[in-house]
């Protein structure tokens, strides 16, 4: 592991593959092979789309709330490609379109939101986390899996997310530092939205950039375009490489913006303006990479109705597993408290169930 | 097959055979490595398991707790040492938002079996945050175990099966207990975490106590017995879960009881204790149940403490209250 600082510092600017125009930018990285790059056109549609069908549900009542990560698909879709199957992602609430990506029933995935259960798919299993709502309190368990992995000599490789608000928790800086000195395979990926809910970014940080923090902390940074699917694979790649050779974590930022509200029940007017909003529109990660692919003779028309095609089965899927109310048993608040319910709990089950059975 | 030994040391056989019977156990916080801890609790081992199975961190208490939550997520069973009672509190979040609620929120799905070994509560002359009583914040906290002993036996023993359980424990450990000497035969088995001991017999009145208090109830019964009274002892040892029936079938069988804590009084463990116990033994009770806790005021200096912790003389005073002339 290097100390020299200038070794650890993030590019000058992000490092984009392909332009919001959708031309290849000339740089020393390699573009990914076409493969990879259809695939991920695949899943942006897909993650598009149970963006705006999360919506529509929760406008319908079926979801509580739903943190929207429109526009930032780029970085759901990336993050969850460069891993094997025996990794681990650590997401937050905003990445239900990662954790579906990764192959989670997208109503389980939304369990949560719906409100049914805290977590509705089984983590060991998928090697899915659970959603972390306390900002930065999962990236220190991402280090511990991450750690007990290496003790035993497995590959495992950590992807564990965050936004640019959350780079201000102690938790970030304690997750950084202890997957530093004990060089745990993690890679950290914050997605900087450039806002936590009404907050922009320069009042969260003075730094240079997020990616410096890991200078900090002796960690390489690196910044991306968050909207450029072509280099968030690029870099995510790579470091999920170096952190399974064992050269241990890396601090990957990319730059994206949160173009809808914080979650339904944001009012966004209230602290930016339309304006502000406008030109990122334009560097829509879908519209790019589609250009990308058509000026190659990658994509065309049927390929693209191939994909949304399936990408409207996700959306069926979620509209029929949601529709109507979901069953729940009172039971279940406390089989779950401990691995026995304590005496006291078996009592407070049988009061309820004395309640339910006069109902 | 007893010996005489100190609490400090059925600690550090209890974390040594835990890890010689299972690979999974690792220890680890804050100089618990080659220095073996400021108590000197982890004692050797480093030196007997290596540095992959107990070893410093950096200086961050959350971190300690995340870390050992995610392993804990993925196989194993860490033991974590929060230095002293009063710096476990930048972990606060992570043992209640997460240690304490993995299992529920995942179904079963995913169980953190940690211990969070607090070296705990005052007597011991320490400068500020060196001595609360904490138990009360995570006794509140649906999810976690609660554990305090009072002796060698009980400390090796709640130990080992607080490391065996497959929830989070939080085990506090008395400081002032920790050098006290006693008989102990470690090879006799203590019940699991859950149970609470009649620590000595007695038909007037029953002390309730845990940890630091439990010494002080028996003193303050075996000056009763002088004077012609007879006190029994109830430590509760598990404060949660809490055996309501061993503690209310001692009360009821004296008909009058009196709970001894050094943690503040207001919104603690004792009043919890009152709480059930008069729920449950109302018609059995000669007097209202009578409290001995430390004040409601921050744990004082060093020179002051003796007027705040539970007193022999203090137990005894309230013992007088219960309204003997009634009887
Ligand atoms: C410890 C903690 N404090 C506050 C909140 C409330 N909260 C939820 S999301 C959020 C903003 C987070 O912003 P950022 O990290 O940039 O992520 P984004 O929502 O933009 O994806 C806040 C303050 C929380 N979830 N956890
Ligand atoms: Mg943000």
């Amino acid at each position: 592991m290097t100390r020299d600082a200038a070794l650890l510092l993030p590019s000058t600017e992000p490092v984009t593959l392909i332009d919001p125009d959708g031309h290849p930018v000339p740089v020393g990285q390699d573009m990914p092979d076409p493969q990879a790059l259809l695939h991920a056109y695949a899943a942006l549609i897909a993650a598009r789309r149970l963006n705006d069908q999360a919506g529509a549900l929760v406008r319908q009542g079926r979801l509580a709330v739903y943190p929207s990560s429109h526009g930032q698909e780029a970085c759901q879709v990336a993050c969850v490609q460069v891993l094997d199957d025996g990794d681990w992602l650590f997401p937050t609430y905003r990445d239900t379109a990662a954790i579906v990506a990764r192959g989670v029933d997208p109503v389980q995935a939304l369990t949560l939101l719906r409100g049914d259960w805290h977590n509705g798919y089984d983590p060991a299993a998928t090697r899915v986390a659970p959603q972390a709502t306390p900002l930065a309190t999962h990236l220190l368990h991402a280090v511990g899996v991450a750690h007990a992995a290496r003790l035993r000599g497995e590959p495992t490789v950590v992807m564990a997310t965050c936004g640019d608000g959350a780079t201000s928790e102690g938790d970030f800086h304690e997750a950084l530092n202890f997957a530093a000195v004990f060089r745990t395979p993690v890679v950290f990926f914050v997605q900087n939205n450039h806002y936590a809910i009404s907050v922009p970014l320069d009042r969260q940080t003075a730094a240079p950039s997020l990616a410096h923090k890991g200078v900090g902390y002796g960690i390489p940074g690196e910044r991306v375009d968050g909207n450029d699917v072509a280099a968030l694979l690029s870099v995510l790649g790579a470091a999920v490489d170096r952190a399974r050779s064992g050269d241990g974590p890396q601090l990957i930022e990319a730059h994206t913006y949160r173009v809808q509200a914080h979650t339904n029940a944001d009012d966004p007017g209230r602290y930016r303006s339309a304006d502000e909003v406008t030109p990122w529109l334009a560097k829509d990660p879908i519209m790019r990479l589609e250009t990308f692919l058509r000026g190659r003779g990658l994509l065309d028309d049927d390929t693209i109705a191939a994909y949304v095609e399936q990408a409207s089965l996700v959306a069926e899927r979620m509209r029929t597993g949601l529709a109507g109310e979901p069953e729940t048993d009172y039971r279940d608040l406390f089989a779950h408290v401990y691995a026995e319910p304590t005496p006291q709990l078996l009592d407070q089950q049988a009061l309820v169930a004395d309640e339910v059975s006069r109902d | 097959m007893t010996e005489k030994l100190t609490m400090a040391a059925a600690l550090n056989r209890a974390l040594r055979d835990a890890m010689r019977a299972d690979d999974t156990v690792v220890m680890f916080g804050e100089d618990v490595g080659p220095l073996g801890g400021v108590f000197r609790i982890t004692d050797g081992l480093t030196a007997e398991f290596g540095d992959q199975r107990c070893f410093d961190t950096p200086l961050a208490e959350s971190g300690i707790l995340g870390m050992a939550i995610g392993m804990a997520m993925n196989g194993m069973r860490p033991v974590v040492e929060m230095q002293f009672d009063a710096f476990a509190y930048p972990a606060f979040e992570q043992v209640v938002s997460h240690a304490a609620k993995m299992r529920n929120r995942t179904r079963g799905k995913l169980t953190v079996p940690i211990v969070i070994r607090i070296p705990y509560a005052g007597g011991i002359g320490g400068v500020e945050h060196h001595c609360d009583s904490s138990e009360a914040y995570y006794a509140h906290t649906p999810g976690l175990h609660v554990v305090a002993p009072s002796d060698p036996a009980d400390a090796y023993g709640l130990l080992r099966h607080a490391i065996a359980s497959d929830d989070p424990v939080v085990f506090l450990e008395p400081k002032k207990l920790y050098f006290a000497r006693a008989e102990a035969d470690l090879t006799a088995p203590v019940p699991p975490i859950g149970t609470a001991v009649i620590r000595r017999p007695g038909t007037d009145a029953t002390l309730i106590a845990y940890g630091p208090a439990v010494p002080v109830a028996l003193e303050a019964a075996e000056a009763a017995a002088q004077e012609g009274r007879s006190l029994q002892v109830v430590d509760v040892r598990s404060i949660v879960p809490f055996d309501d029936d061993t503690v209310c079938d001692a009360v009821r069988s004296t008909g009058r009881a009196v709970v001894v804590a050094e943690a503040a009084g207001f919104g603690s463990v004792s009043a919890e204790v009152v709480a059930r116990v008069t729920e449950r033994c109302f018609h059995w009770l000669h007097a209202p149940i009578r409290r001995v806790t430390g004040f409601d005021i921050p744990y004082p200096p060093p020179k002051l403490e003796h007027f705040h912790l539970p007193s022999v003389d203090r137990v005894l005073d309230a013992v007088d209250d219960l309204q003997w002339e009634d009887a």
